[in-house]
């Protein structure tokens, strides 16, 4: 088993390495730490929500309501700064509205044992419709000017690495402390690779997936805060991006199964990876619009290809009631 | 005496005569008046945005529902979110529906097309707002893009073309590359820096109206390229991302980014801040005047749906530090 996980990521990784190389040898001023950082900076957002879909992923659930608790959490943040609530508190307020959306997420899927898949599709709707609707009016939300700490998160650098890049590296050993070393970690693996065993050995399991869906929505909130600040606005848009489909093509693509119990924060950093080079080299290549989604999708096809060759659907896979995704 | 008499016999007289005076003259009744506000009343006319909740068609749907209110005809939004097939079911169950116009905001030049022109082989009077598909309809109304294109690409020229002394490469940050907006701008941005050997593009890539986005490309751009002298870009609300990599690399002095927008507050404050150095502005509130005295003069024209096609470009105006005052761009609460 241990081989086979290592081989999926491995191909990704090689993929990316491969990419990698090629670029570094055909294009100018790729190698430069300027551009690595530039390059890492660009996914950093990807990455964190990434992590917070992969710690789901691998509870054998799925969030989709991600980008909306995000969108939703910080625009209305920055709808209150602006309507003069203090910061401080309305950071305080869409970290709350974040956390409660996962926690019902969490409920329904817990307890009233509706599919994740349909359940957080269904939230992140009624989390962006209630927040168009009562929370903030412009689509497009500025940061209050005037206050350094909270650009600081988005524009600062520690020993120069810029902030978006700190953050992801925070979350990731946050996260990987938590899936390695900690009870919860442990639980969430095991609920994952079998819930009804998980359940029989002791292990709380209702309570361990509403945690799960309140930390995704936690880790949301925090990519938020990052996004908002680096851009100095946040774009209620971006949830209707295909963002949500790239943060679970990173889960995947680094071989997070989402048949679930299997993988960890490395997988979403290769992935990551993977997805930040191609995205770089396209951008220096100055290829066109179209060209580029081409080459994602097909990149991605050839990693899922590549995957069921070394991972091939078996009889377990099929017979598990909630299935692979 | 008799002057005394007479003078106050002829004040009474034109006392007496004054109120007489006043009641005879009733003024005129204006007979061109009634069809005006008869041919409007009842009217349904229906709006699909690109979406709803963003400074421009807030600011465009705040100044046609003013009128609509004060002429009595109504005026019905039908939001599709950014989604252009939401956008197709809603143009689609409204040729069905037969409202007396459709105020169409294209989401790029094709989608709505064909759909427009059954609308109007419908019966139903179509006029396109801001951006336009390749199919004329009675009447457009907004920016003229291959306009402010050229303008946008004749400033660069002259900050970063033959005689500036500078490196003359320039990155495009487009938008959603389909839409009119986009395609006609990028054409006479070719056509400018074709003509000055000295300009050089150097990237061109598509933001889709996301400021993260234009942030990313635009700090990959300028790894590149760190003598990088102008951006030009799609839209204002885009390009504060481009902006703000500029100014992260700390070279907001040496590149000059000039994008458009509808002249909002926002975009204002963004030139203070100096995310950004020019915007050619298209009004939203000339807009919205424009758009008004269209939807009256499509509604009241005994034409038949699709039977003649106006344009009409509202005026462009171009916003640096120099020329923005408190009161030169508007935000949405004096159009309420």
């Amino acid at each position: 088993m241990s081989k086979m996980r290592l081989s999926q990521e491995g191909v990704v990784f090689a993929l990316a390495l491969s990419l990698f190389v090629v670029f570094s040898l055909t294009l100018n001023n790729f190698l430069t730490g300027g551009n690595l950082i530039a390059l890492v900076r660009s996914v950093a957002i990807l990455g964190v929500l990434g992590l917070g879909m992969g710690l789901v992923v691998i509870g054998r659930g799925i969030d989709l309501a991600m980008v909306a608790t995000m969108v939703v959490s910080l625009s209305w943040v920055l709808s209150m700064a602006q309507g003069g609530t203090p910061l401080g508190t309305a950071l305080l307020l869409g970290l709350l509205l974040a956390l409660s959306i996962g926690l019902v997420s969490g409920i329904l899927i817990a307890y009233a044992d509706i599919p994740a898949i349909f359940t957080t599709l269904a939230m992140g709707l009624v989390a962006y419709g209630a927040g168009r609707a009562f929370l903030f009016q412009i689509d497009v939300q500025n940061t209050p000017s005037g206050v350094p700490w909270f650009s600081f998160l988005g524009t600062g650098t520690v020993l120069g690495i810029p902030m978006p890049i700190v953050a992801f590296g925070v979350v990731a050993a946050v996260l990987a402390l938590l899936l390695r070393r900690t009870r919860f970690g442990r639980f969430v693996y095991a609920a994952g690779d079998n819930a009804v065993a998980a359940r029989i050995t002791g292990i709380p399991l209702r309570p361990l997936i509403v945690a799960q869906y309140i930390v995704t929505s936690l880790i949301a909130f925090v990519a938020g805060v990052v996004m908002a600040a680096a851009v100095s606005s946040m774009s209620t848009r971006v949830y209707n991006s295909t963002l949500i489909y790239d943060v679970l093509l990173v889960v995947v693509l680094g071989g997070i199964s989402l048949s679930g119990g299997r993988g960890g924060v490395r997988n979403v950093l290769v992935g990551t990876l993977l997805v930040g080079v191609l995205l770089n080299g396209m951008t220096i290549l100055d290829i066109t619009y179209t060209t580029q989604n081409l080459i994602k999708s097909l990149i991605l096809l050839l990693a899922i290809t590549v995957d069921s060759f070394i991972n091939p659907r078996d009889e377990q896979t099929s017979q598990q009631s909630q299935g692979d995704i | 005496m008799t002057i005394r008499k007479l003078l106050t016999a002829g004040l009474i007289a034109l006392g007496m005569a004054l109120p007489t005076l006043a009641v005879a003259d009733d003024g005129l009744d204006n007979p061109s008046r009634n069809p005006f506000y008869d041919g409007l009343k009842g009217k349904r006319v229906v709006f699909i945005p690109l979406a709803m909740g963003f400074d421009l068609t807030e600011g465009w749907a705040a100044i046609m529902r003013k009128q609509a209110e004060d002429l009595g005809y109504t005026l019905e939004i039908r939001d599709p979110n950014w989604s252009t097939d939401a956008g197709t079911r809603a143009l689609t169950a409204l040729i069905a529906d037969k409202p007396d116009l459709i105020i169409a905001h294209n989401p790029d030049v094709q989608s709505y097309a064909r759909l427009l022109k059954r609308a109007m082989d419908a019966g139903i009077k179509v006029i396109q707002l801001n951006l336009e598909s390749v199919v004329p309809t009675d009447a457009y109304v907004g920016a003229d893009w291959a306009r402010v294109g050229y303008i946008q690409a004749d400033v660069l020229t002259k900050q970063c073309g033959t005689g500036s002394g500078k490196s003359g490469k320039i990155a495009i940050v487009r938008g959603q590359p389909t839409a009119a907006s986009d395609l006609y701008e990028l054409y006479a941005y070719k056509q400018t820096f074709a003509k000055d050997p000295a300009i050089q593009i150097v990237s061109e890539q598509a933001a889709q109206y996301d400021p993260a986005k234009a942030r990313a490309i635009m700090e990959t751009v300028l790894q590149q390229h760190p003598d990088l002298c102008g951006v030009v870009g799609n839209w204002d609300n885009q390009d504060i991302g481009a902006g703000a990599a500029i100014q992260a690399a700390g070279k907001a002095d040496d590149i000059y980014l000039v994008t458009s927008g509808g002249g909002n507050q926002i975009g204002c404050d963004n030139i203070e801040k100096g995310l950004l150095d020019m915007i050619i502005s298209y009004d939203v509130p000339l807009q919205g005047n424009a758009i008004n005295q269209q939807i009256a003069q499509t509604l009241l024209s005994p034409a038949a749906a699709g039977e003649t096609q106006t344009a009409y470009y509202t005026p462009l105006t171009p916003l640096t530090k120099d020329n923005i005052g408190p009161r030169t761009c508007w935000n949405l609460d004096q159009l309420k």
